[in-house]
């Protein structure tokens, strides 16, 4: 039977364990307790998207909005909303103007985001696979069983131009092509789903809030390349998303959609699940196979490509998980529809995990040829706190630094890498005025030097070198010759590593080197952090006309380097100051600043 | 000296499972460390026998992944997240405030064995940057002020 209203609460590891769960315990105990369980059903989604906000709870079929609910906020909710259909204005977005902001489609953070990928995040219960298949789920494999060759599949991925969205964007079709055709005999087919760059969560929304498409998805790939057997390879971090794939497979099994003979067609796939262990360079597709055949994950040259010789030296496909999802769509509505889409060179949408200093955190999805500027200042609704835009991040530790003089430029894969970054798997990490991209620079270095595997030179001895210059320039200790050496060292490792992360792990070094030189002079020449992240070329400094003498400061210091007398002004001994900063926070006069 | 662990009967089961299934090293040593909380010697030289891997190979593997770890965590483990857009909030603030006031440094346990402290890779919960995760439950949007009241949460737990 048909309920009246659904209450769609946000399912999504960033709203759960903000409350979110204590939120559907309530709506299922009060609904019980007003006779409205028959009524109103309780639905736990994937994730809404607007993590800043969380927990989100929508109800349908008026599709209000609410932000930021608690437990204690279900009874007035159930009370106004679904008994009276009233709606609670103290919960809407933006209380001012909550009249006319209720809906989802009004919040203008929703208003330029395009779903495709993240068509169903929301809008299901991912435990369930009847939602999934009200939505047109599984409609995808049923036509490509019965309707569609293998050589037809792939043509059509081809010509909807769909590129990988882990981060290189090689052409989808091509992939599988390269796999199809290979002599008959066990292939592979492979889920990337190890999301490792610090800052991007979009895999993770879309396996906890549709696994479904993944599932479908793979089955597809499978019947294009001729594989029959699937694995998807997913990080331990993830228990969640591990948890809502294993229910899935179940269904899929149960219904008679994944394992032998799929739905009376005579073709057979199935899917395991592979769990990795922490290891950022395992999202190199040789590494990762490594990995998923229980080994060291170390990368190995390419070719062969894993198309011709992959897991167990058999052909395979990897794809990541964000890719798969589009596939089910492109299928049922085309690539002319796809391709559609986009720019010339990139087609369809891309998710975003915006994070940083940005007003609205969450996850979006734009088309391709977005601006950084709609996407920062209307979705994002602009830096938080009225700072400065300073400059954007995409592609964490492979990417570059985007400066604001490129706000405008629309968002593809040629477009990014033209100005030194790369598209990447999606984190996009907004920065202001008080982030120093030396500091910056120094955190991704820090990262990729922890994560190398140490199995060649270039990536090995190159970051580990990088990483020095920079702390030394951090610190205050840097020369020109530093800078100049550091540019010679970029262009080995882009040129002479084996994978994917030593090519890369240059572009945070060589892309702020190209926009913010003048950062880094300043903290060679001028001894100075303009932004104050730098430790140790930070000066503090008692203002003698705001300072009363409390002595409040030179009791707080842990190093003695304060002195003064009782209502005369006190002055800080550089030499002795180990820049703590409590002095500043203690001083009640505001006397104490530093630069 | 700590105790010697001992391999359990579900462990042994799994074990049998997976014994025939290629690639299953890295499968088996999750469960290991679900059972134990950390990847024991004696029980690493059992699996060897078992799947007969030479026990230099677990080595290697359990040495090159983050996420194994060859002692024991506290009885609460803290893991602080430091991927980028926790560290732009403040992540490295937190894990010197935990740090300071656990007294033990990052990936030690304190004396009592109540408490460890852990830097980990983005958790993927980035709109609640800075994030804390202690035993899988996740502390969002935290400030150093924050890091007291925590610890309190937990000593009380015992």
């Amino acid at each position: 039977m048909a309920y009246e209203s659904y209450v769609l609460v946000c399912g999504g590891t960033a709203c759960c364990s903000g409350g979110g769960d204590a939120v559907v315990e309530a709506f299922k105990k009060e609904l019980a307790e007003q006779n409205l369980a028959e009524k109103v059903q309780v639905v736990v989604t994937g994730c809404l998207g607007f993590c800043e906000q969380g927990p989100i709870v929508k109800i349908l079929p008026q599709g209000t909005f609410y932000v930021q609910v608690q437990a204690k906020d279900v009874k007035e909710i159930v009370a106004e909303h679904l008994i009276k259909g009233r709606v609670v204005q103290r919960l809407c977005y933006d209380p001012e103007q909550a009249k006319k902001l209720v809906a989802e489609a009004n919040i203008p953070f929703y208003q330029k985001q395009y779903r495709i990928v993240l068509r169903n995040c929301g809008v299901i219960d991912p435990e369930k696979i009847e939602d999934y298949i009200a939505r047109d789920g599984y409609k995808a494999i049923e036509k490509v069983l019965f309707e569609m060759t293998p050589e037809q599949v792939v043509e059509e991925m081809l010509k909807s131009g769909l590129r990988g969205r882990g981060g290189a964007g090689f052409p989808t079709g091509m992939k599988w092509k390269f796999a199809q055709q290979q002599p008959k005999g066990q292939k592979y087919m492979v889920c990337n789903a190890d999301e490792g760059d610090p800052g991007a969560y979009m895999d993770r929304s879309t396996l906890e809030g549709d696994p479904h498409s993944i599932l479908e998805a793979m089955t597809i790939a499978g019947y294009a390349i001729g594989a029959t057997k699937g694995f998807i390879y997913i990080r331990a971090e993830y228990p969640l998303a591990i948890h809502r794939l294993e229910v899935a497979i179940g269904q899929a099994r149960e219904l008679g959609l994944l394992g032998t003979d799929i739905l009376g067609s005579g073709f057979d796939f199935d899917i395991e699940l592979r769990l990795g262990a922490g290891a950022f360079v395992c999202g190199e597709e040789t590494a990762l196979l490594q990995s998923i055949e229980g080994n060291r994950g170390m990368p190995r040259p390419r070719p062969p490509f894993p198309a011709v010789k992959g897991l167990w030296g058999r052909p395979t496909v990897i794809n990541n998980v964000e890719t798969l999802a589009n596939i089910p769509v492109i299928i049922n509505k085309g690539a002319e529809w796809f391709s559609k889409i986009g720019t010339a060179t990139s087609k369809g949408t891309k998710v975003f995990a915006l994070t940083g200093k940005v007003n609205n955190s969450g996850l979006i999805e734009v088309p391709m040829g977005t601006t950084l500027r709609e996407i920062i200042f209307d979705i994002g609704g602009g830096i938080r706190g009225g700072h400065q835009f300073k400059a954007a991040q995409t592609g964490g530790p492979s990417g570059g630094i985007i400066p604001p003089q490129f706000l405008d430029t629309p968002i593809d894969y040629e477009n990014l890498a033209k100005i030194g970054s790369i598209m990447g798997s999606g984190g996009l990490i907004v920065m202001d005025e008080t982030d120093c991209v030396v500091d910056i620079a120094k955190f991704y270095l820090d990262f990729t030097v922890d994560e190398s595997c140490g199995k060649c030179a270039p990536c090995r001895i190159g970051g580990r070198k990088l990483l020095n210059y920079l702390k030394k320039i951090t610190d205050g200790r840097g020369t020109e010759q530093d800078i100049k050496d550091m540019e010679a060292i970029c262009d080995a490792m882009c040129k002479a590593s084996l994978c994917g992360l030593g090519q890369t792990a240059s572009n945070p070094v060589k892309s702020t080197l190209r926009y913010f030189m003048d950062e880094y002079m300043e903290h060679i020449h001028d001894k100075k952090c303009r932004a104050g992240k730098c430790s140790k070329l930070i000066q503090y400094k008692i203002d003698p006309a705001k300072c009363k003498g409390c002595t409040l400061c030179a009791r707080k210091c842990p190093a003695g380097a304060i002195t003064g007398t009782l209502k005369n002004p006190h002055v800080i001994d550089p030499a002795k100051c180990i820049k703590c900063g409590q002095c500043e926070a203690s001083c009640k006069f505001g006397a104490i600043s530093h630069g | 000296m700590s105790k010697l662990e001992t391999m359990t009967p579900e462990l042994r089961a799994f074990v049998e499972e997976w014994k025939t299934k290629p690639g299953n090293l890295i499968m088996v040593l999750h469960r290991v460390q679900q059972t134990y909380g950390y990847i024991p010697r004696e029980i690493a030289i059992e699996i060897s026998r078992l799947l007969e891997v030479p026990l230099a190979k677990i080595y290697g593997v359990v040495t090159f992944y983050n996420f194994f770890r060859l002692q024991k965590a506290g009885k609460y483990n803290v893991q602080v997240c430091l991927g980028t857009a926790c560290y732009l909030r403040g992540g490295d603030d937190l894990i010197k405030e935990f740090e300071r006031q656990l007294g033990v440094g990052l990936n030690a346990t304190t004396k009592d064995g109540l408490f460890s402290v852990e830097a980990v890779r983005c958790l993927g919960c980035c709109g609640l940057a800075p994030v804390a995760v202690v035993n899988g439950e996740v502390h969002g949007k935290l400030e150093a002020k924050d890091v007291e009241r925590i610890i309190k949460i937990y000593r009380e737990r015992g």
